[in-house]
This record gives structure tokens, C-alpha cells and sequence, in this order.
């Protein structure tokens, strides 16, 4: 269709002559070749060319300001094209500043380090605007029913079925893996122990725990973060609503008390798992089972279990929302935003259990 | 002021778009002509945004034909049809600009992408000056697009459209959002990238000034299809009503005194 551009150099007078279309397309090789040309240059002749584009236009102007030479033979549209761009000649960054690896690594360092103790600090706050949000309510007796009954079913009736799923199947993969070690001993009776204790006491709540922060904890993180984003939030402030009563205090309620009764229903359910497995690998009949269930597991464990179910539900309630009015500017925040809050629910979940495993066993509830 | 040879760019037969139950266009017609720009305008919700999202390629329509430069985009894959692709420049409402990369990094992202041959000094320097010439300052260069205004992510977004120096610009609202000297600047540098490169421009725009002051025909939708196309003076000739109600409401005397000034501001200067 258009001729690629090519020259031919004259070089008695220094005149280079462009033939072709100077345009990206058509251009090939020619500024290596124009930047590879030595010989001497005094006069560009453009009057050859077909036509011209911004990319055309800007090789030239690079050549002929690196050799000192003058432009010829352009069309009055081609001239006004080649004004625009030489006027646009301005030096530009691209990047950000390049900075040496090791003072990079050490500038991340700290600012991981800084942004640790300002989320802490930033989760402290929540945690106190968040009592004085539910003081607020109490006092002025606003408390939105609605809101807080949707947000039960969103993050209790909804997980019933996942969180069953999962308790049952780690039910039975505790009892296996235990029915094999304690066969060593003979004492697969034990196994029951194992079961009933193990789930009342720590994973009934702990998983149940990771599967709330992945499904509700990430919900909260993106559902505000996105009301943040298209200023929504801000749209509720200058109506007199306080997105933390309206947002948080309803999301924060109905992780808490839901996690109660989540963790209670998993750790019955994982019960149920290892009665399962129990009964067809060990031979020991369901009524048996739950005969020494009762025997074995105190009711000190129940009661370890119900306290802590609440602080983790809280915990991994407030972590989202705070990770959530955290975002700003753009998008990307919101997934980030999003991966923090699972992550750090998560974290300060086994951080606090690990301190109530401690207590508990210190005032004698081993 | 339309071309003498009236080389069709895109056109438009018969398109129908629906989404479920709600029909936004029925056997819509449109041809836009080589060299120039034209306005797309209409109330809110005819689907002008559809319009260009179909002939893009992005919204695969009901019924229809459209071929931009003689070839068809409807029901192409992000990979076919490169050959048009490489010569048109869209900018979208929002800007939408790559966050993760600077702005003079977006402008580079279609010409690697098309001309992945080309010598890297030679791209960024590409990217600096058509950054300059969409009126950005050089220190824009390096920003995210998250630390520019919403007038800055436009020009950024102007810039990415003409990286590849295309034939055929879609403009989304670009005035929209912009304070009156700002959307003025736009239109002056539409204009006047128009003139030099010889673009055809397809601009969607609720902005009387701009309607004014650069396209040379004018597209109305409305009852889900082109109803009218034409310099201004044509449509106002045809004693449409919603027409009438668009270029002869308070706005659009308002638009329409601005333009006389600068007409005779411009005659002035001339005689001077």
C-alpha cells in the first residue's frame, strides 16, 4: 500500500532525501540506520515522502538536531506536524527513580516495619471506635435490626453448609490419624479422647475461625473498601449517618455472636466426623461413642471453646472492616485491602489462641 | 465541512443492541466519513456509550453490521482483527489507565505491544513527547495515574489513544469533568491533532461548546436510532423537537453566544 521510508545520501552537498511514508508503520530500520549514518549532513529534503506521522516527524527532528541540519521540503500540513512535535520536545521520566537494590531492600524493611505498628495502632482505634460506635447506639437507641439480621445470615446460616462440610471431614481425619498411632499402644479407645477434646477445645473454633475470615472477613474488607472507593461512605457522613454504626457495628455483631454458634455446631459436627470414622474402621458402635464423649470431655471444654469463639469473631470482624475503610485512591487498594484483612484476621486468631491456651491451663482448666 | 471524497471510516447498518427486555438501539444507521469529527449526542441513557462500545468491537450487538475501515468488528477476538486495531486510539469515559504502570509507561503499551521491534530509547522517547503534546507538564511523566486529577487521567488517557498515531479516535465524554478552560484546551487540541494528522474523530460528548466549536456533523440519537445527521444549522432546520429543546434550551443559546464571541474574537485578530 504505502512504501516503506528509506534515503539516499548525497554527500558532496550534505543532503540526505527521504522517499516512502515516514510513518510507524512503514518506518522499519530507519532510525537505527539514520543513527548509524556518519557521513556529513547539512539538509534534510522531505519532498519526496508520501507522508508523514507523529513518529516520523520526531526521527527527523532527532537527526537533524543531533547533526545540526535544516528541513526541506515539507507540505504546509507536514510543516504544522513537525512544529507540534518539535515544540513538544521536552525531557520526560518514565519510570520512577531508580534506586540501588540494598538501600531498596532496607527501605522496604523499615516501611513494613513502620506500616506494622501503624496497622496495630490503626486496629486499636478501630477497636475503640467501634465500643464507642455501640455505645452510641445503646445510648440513642438506634440500633439497625435489619442490617445486623441480614449480616447474621450472610456470615451464619450461609456458612452452615461449607463449615459442616469441613468439620465433618477434619472430624474424621483426626480419628484416623489417631486411631493409627494410639493402635501402637493398643489404646485405641483413646482415640475418642482425642476427638472430643481436640475439637471442643481448639479446632472446632480455629477453623471455623480461618473459614469465617476467608468468607466473611474478605466480604467486609471488599464491600467497604468499594463503598469507600465510589465515595458512598462519605456520601453517608454528610447525611448524619455514622458509617461505623451503619457499616461496621452490624458486620462486628453478627461475626461475633455468629462465630458462637458456628463454632459450636463445627465442633459437634467434627464429633459426628470421628463417631463416623470410629464406628467403621475401629468397630465402636455410636452409642458407646458418645458414652465416653460424655465421660471424657469437661465441660470445662465447652466453655473454653464458647469464650473463645467471640474474641475470634470479633477479631476477624473488625480486621475487615478496618482493612476496608483503609482503602483509598484506587482499585488495586481493594484487592490488597481485601488480602490484608484475611491475612491478619487469620494471624491475630492464632496469636490471641495461643495466649488463651496459656490462661486457661494456668487457672486449671487443662 | 465535510471531505470532497467522502471516504466511508465506519459504518453502521441495522444495529440492534438490547440488554434482556430493554432495547436501546433498533435499526440504526450511521456512516462517518474520513477527516472528520463527528459529535454523537442524545439524552441520557440512548446508548451513545453502546454505540461506541459496538462499533469497537467490545459489545457484541443482536443484529447489525458495522465495519470500520471496510472490515467488520463484530465478534472479534482481542487477538483478530490487529490490522484496525493498530489504527484506531479510544479513550475511554474514566481514562482508564493502566494503574500499575506510570503514565508515560501506558502511552508506551500499544506501540510495544504493535512494534515490539522498536528500540527502547527511541520508545521512551515517543512517550515523552506525546505526553507533552497532550498538554500534560513532563513531571507527569513518572506519576501513577492514582496521583493525577481527573483533567490529568484524560490527557494521559488522550496520549495512550494517539500513541500509535492512528486514523480514527473514539472519544468518550472527553470534556466531561473538566473546568470550562480545561474542556476548551481539549477541544482546541482535538481540533487541531484533526487538522495535522488528518484524524477522523468520533466523539461522544453532552458538551454544547464542543459541538460548537469543533465537529462538522452532528449525530442525534434518539428513539433508539440515528435520527438525524448533519452540520448543526441542518438538524436545526428540521424542527425536530427534542432537537430544538438540545441546541435551543438556555444552554444551548448560551453555547451559542460563546461561539459567535470567539468568532468574531478570531476576526479581529484576523484583521488586526
Amino acid at each position: 500500500m504505502s512504501r516503506p521510508a528509506a534515503f539516499t545520501d548525497d554527500s558532496d552537498t550534505g543532503t540526505l532525501r527521504f522517499s516512502g511514508s515516514l510513518s510507524l508503520a512503514t518506518l522499519g530500520d530507519l532510525p537505527d540506520r539514520l543513527a548509524a549514518y556518519d557521513g556529513k549532513v547539512e539538509r534534510l529534503d522531505l519532498s519526496g515522502i508520501d507522508r508523514i506521522d507523529t513518529i516520523g516527524a520526531w526521527t527527523i527532528h532527532r537527526f537533524s538536531q543531533k547533526n545540526g541540519a535544516a528541513i526541506e521540503g515539507l507540505s504546509a500540513d507536514g510543516q504544522h506536524l513537525y512544529e507540534q512535535v518539535q515544540a513538544a520536545d521536552q525531557p520526560v521520566r518514565i519510570r520512577g527513580e531508580h534506586v540501588p537494590a540494598f538501600q531498596r531492600v532496607l527501605g522496604e524493611i523499615g516501611d513494613a516495619t513502620v506500616q506494622a505498628g501503624r496497622t496495630l495502632y490503626g486496629l486499636l482505634g478501630f477497636l475503640g471506635g467501634t465500643v464507642l460506635a455501640f455505645g452510641a447506639i445503646i445510648k440513642h437507641r438506634r440500633f439497625r435490626f435489619n442490617a445486623t439480621v441480614q449480616q447474621f445470615e450472610v456470615v451464619g446460616v450461609s456458612a452452615l453448609a461449607i463449615i459442616g462440610l469441613m468439620s465433618f471431614l477434619i472430624g474424621i481425619v483426626i480419628a484416623q490419624q489417631g486411631a493409627v498411632q494410639l493402635r501402637q499402644f493398643g489404646a485405641e479407645i483413646y482415640t475418642i479422647n482425642l476427638v472430643g477434646r481436640l475439637s471442643m477445645r481448639e479446632l472446632g473454633v480455629l477453623m471455623t475461625a480461618i473459614m469465617v475470615a476467608g468468607r466473611s472477613g474478605s466480604a467486609f474488607a471488599a464491600q467497604i473498601g468499594t463503598m469507600k472507593l465510589t465515595e458512598e461512605i462519605d456520601a453517608m457522613r454528610t447525611i448524619g449517618v455514622s458509617p461505623m454504626e451503619a457499616l461496621v457495628v452490624p458486620r462486628v455483631l453478627a461475626s461475633t455472636l455468629m462465630m458462637i454458634f458456628l463454632g459450636f455446631y463445627s465442633a459437634l459436627i467434627a464429633i459426628l466426623g470421628g463417631c463416623l470414622l470410629c464406628w467403621i474402621s475401629l468397630g465402636i458402635p455410636p452409642v458407646t461413642y458418645v458414652q465416653q464423649i460424655r465421660e471424657v470431655v469437661p465441660i470445662s471444654d465447652v466453655y473454653v471453646g464458647l469464650i473463645k469463639a467471640p474474641v475470634f469473631g470479633a477479631i476477624i470482624g473488625m480486621a475487615g472492616c478496618f482493612q476496608g475503610m483503609q482503602v483509598e485512591a484506587n482499585a488495586e487498594q481493594v484487592g490488597l485491602r481485601t488480602t490484608a484483612a484475611v491475612v491478619q484476621g487469620i494471624f491475630l486468631v492464632i496469636v490471641i489462641d495461643a495466649f488463651f491456651a496459656v490462661f486457661f491451663s494456668s487457672i486449671g482448666w487443662l | 465541512m465535510a471531505p470532497a471524497s467522502k471516504e466511508i471510516v465506519i459504518s453502521v447498518r441495522g444495529l440492534k443492541n438490547s440488554f434482556g427486555e430493554q432495547v436501546v438501539h433498533e435499526n440504526l444507521d450511521l456512516d462517518v466519513y474520513r477527516g472528520e469529527i463527528i459529535g454523537v449526542v442524545g439524552g441520557s441513557g440512548t446508548g451513545k456509550s453502546v454505540l461506541m462500545r459496538s462499533i469497537i468491537g467490545l459489545q457484541t450487538p443482536d443484529e447489525g453490521e458495522i465495519t470500520v475501515f471496510g472490515e467488520p468488528t463484530i465478534g472479534r477476538e482481542e487477538t483478530e482483527a490487529t490490522a484496525i486495531r493498530k489504527r484506531w486510539g479510544i479513550l475511554f469515559q474514566g481514562g482508564a489507565l493502566f494503574s500499575t504502570l506510570t503514565v508515560a509507561e501506558n502511552v508506551e503499551v500499544p506501540i510495544k505491544e504493535f512494534y515490539p521491534q522498536l528500540d527502547a530509547v527511541l520508545l521512551d522517547e515517543i512517550a515523552s513527547y506525546k505526553v507533552v503534546m497532550t498538554g500534560l507538564p513532563a513531571d507527569a511523566g513518572p506519576k501513577y495515574p492514582a496521583e493525577l486529577s481527573g483533567g490529568m487521567k484524560k490527557r494521559a488517557g488522550l496520549a495512550r489513544a494517539l500513541a500509535l498515531d492512528p486514523e480514527l479516535l473514539f472519544l468518550d465524554e472527553p470534556t466531561a469533568g473538566l473546568d470550562p478552560i480545561g474542556a476548551a484546551a481539549f477541544d482546541e487540541l482535538t481540533k487541531s491533532l484533526q487538522r495535522t494528522m488528518g484524524l477522523t474523530v468520533f466523539l461522544i460528548t453532552h458538551d454544547l461548546d464542543s459541538l460548537y466549536a469543533i465537529c462538522d456533523r452532528v449525530a442525534v440519537i434518539a428513539d433508539k436510532k440515528v435520527i438525524a445527521v448533519g452540520t448543526i444549522d441542518e438538524l436545526l432546520a428540521l424542527d425536530h423537537p427534542w432537537i430544538e429543546e438540545y441546541f435551543k434550551g438556555p444552554r444551548g443559546r448560551a453555547a451559542i453566544t460563546t461561539q459567535e464571541a470567539h468568532e468574531e474574537a478570531a476576526q479581529q485578530a484576523g484583521a488586526d
